[in-house]
């Protein structure tokens, strides 16, 4: 039978060397290189026999502690100049990575909200309850969709095709955020000028995705195929 | 002074996020001299901090809030049926990355984790603990990430320079690994 597992214990290549040098005592500073890459790839030995999927990264680190290894192998030239230990290629990012790991762990400690301490519930504010009220959040396709409707509905401007002053997204997505900022929402339609042009609406298009993927905005709808709505984007309450 | 401690203990009552001192001043401000609304903050911190209160007067994120002690967390929980957030181990570290090198991008946290971490900033997107900041200015304009509001509140700190710095976190590591080869 063939199965596939995904081993979480070591997350990633770091995990497993770290695991390795705890449980051999070794001194990270200085680390027994072939005594480590032997046992590093006796452990993807082991995953393969398991049919555990090894990621590309255990692979690169491999390689990694191959060349290192073989690089400590060279004679080294006689003092001539201070060269760095090749191992350092794996001692910094391992010190690095602890640093991030001690940190995460002082996170852990704090006193942590709704796991430990608690503050006031309040009712979610007025605009918020509103947009739940019926409202159906909007994806890419209905976006697209709307954007088509525009196109069939509206009439372009029947200007002559003038190369018209491009308008960069960056300077759209500007312009929707500052006009949301007074009212807190805004219509698909309001940001298409009439008689529009094309790429006036492609680059609102496009502007548009930009401030969701970067949840700036959020997009509704009152009924599916209806009115695009934009708001100002308001994070989640509470976290569950 | 009295009178101030008591309308500061009502309007940090009523707020629903933490209340800043630069709000405060908007509010009380033509009534009351800004020194004397500082010392009447601390004051009330102090006195939430008598063992017969349950709540305990907290500066965070730029702002006061009550909270609730800690020691009553286990009755607190039987009250109100809340589900503690977890984050798992890579999703902390995945957040003390995002914490410290901010404004960082993914390949950044990927380098430093040495796993991809796609899944884990999505999570923490959705938790609303980081949010995108911008983009890189280099080829690929990759997403710049940060920490939010939610953050500082959800780990009770007053601000980004609450956080140990790096290098005490070095200090702390080094004193353990001398204690191991003891």
């Amino acid at each position: 039978m063939d199965y596939n597992v995904k081993l979480d214990i070591f997350e990633g290549p770091l995990d497993l060397l770290l695991h390795l040098i705890r449980k051999n005592e070794m001194d990270i500073y200085d680390i027994p290189i072939a005594v480590i890459t032997e046992q590093y790839l006796e452990y993807l030995e082991l995953m393969k026999e398991l049919n555990i999927h090894i990621a590309g990264n255990f692979l690169v680190m491999a390689a990694t502690l191959i060349h290192i290894k073989s690089r400590m192998l060279l004679p080294r030239p006689p003092e001539e100049e201070e060269e760095e230990d090749p191992r350092m290629e794996l001692t910094r990012p391992l010190l690095e990575y602890l640093q991030f790991k001690e940190a995460a762990e002082r996170l852990s400690l704090r006193p942590l909200l709704y796991r430990d301490v608690f503050t006031r519930d309040f009712p979610a504010p007025e605009l918020a309850e509103k947009k739940e009220e019926g409202l159906i959040r909007v994806g890419i396709f209905e976006l697209m969709d709307a954007v088509r409707r525009i196109f069939l509905e509206r009439k372009e401007g029947e200007s002559v095709p003038l190369p018209s002053p491009l308008i960069p997204i960056e300077k759209k997505m500007e312009e929707i955020l500052a006009r949301l900022q007074g009212r807190g929402k805004l219509f698909l339609e309001e940001l298409v000028p009439e008689p529009f042009s094309r790429s006036e609406l492609i680059v609102a298009f496009l502007a548009l995705l930009e401030l969701a993927k970067q949840q700036k905005i959020v997009l509704y709808q009152e009924r599916p195929a209806g009115d695009i709505l934009i708001y100002d984007f308001l994070p989640p309450a509470v976290i569950s | 002074m009295n009178e101030l401690k008591a309308l500061l203990e009502a309007l940090i009552f009523v707020s629903p996020n933490p209340l800043g001192i630069k709000k405060i001043k908007e509010v009380v401000g033509d009534g009351f001299p800004a020194k004397d609304i500082e010392t009447a903050l601390s004051q009330l911190v102090k006195d939430y901090e008598h063992p017969e209160r349950g709540l305990y007067l907290q500066e965070v994120a730029e702002g006061f809030q009550f909270r609730t002690k800690p020691r009553f967390s286990e009755w607190i929980k039987r009250l109100k049926k809340v589900t503690p957030p977890r984050l798992s181990r890579a999703a902390l570290e995945t957040l003390a990355i995002v914490a410290y090198k901010q404004p960082v991008t993914k390949g950044e946290m990927e380098r430093i984790r040495g796993v991809e971490v796609d899944g884990i900033v999505r999570l923490l997107l959705e938790k609303n603990l980081i949010r995108i900041v911008g983009r890189k200015e280099i080829p690929g304009r990759p997403m710049l990430y940060g920490t939010t509001q939610h953050f500082l509140e959800l780990f009770e700190l007053k601000s980004l320079s609450a956080l140990p710095t790096l290098e005490e976190i070095k200090a702390i590591q080094e004193d353990v690994g001398e204690g191991e080869t003891e």
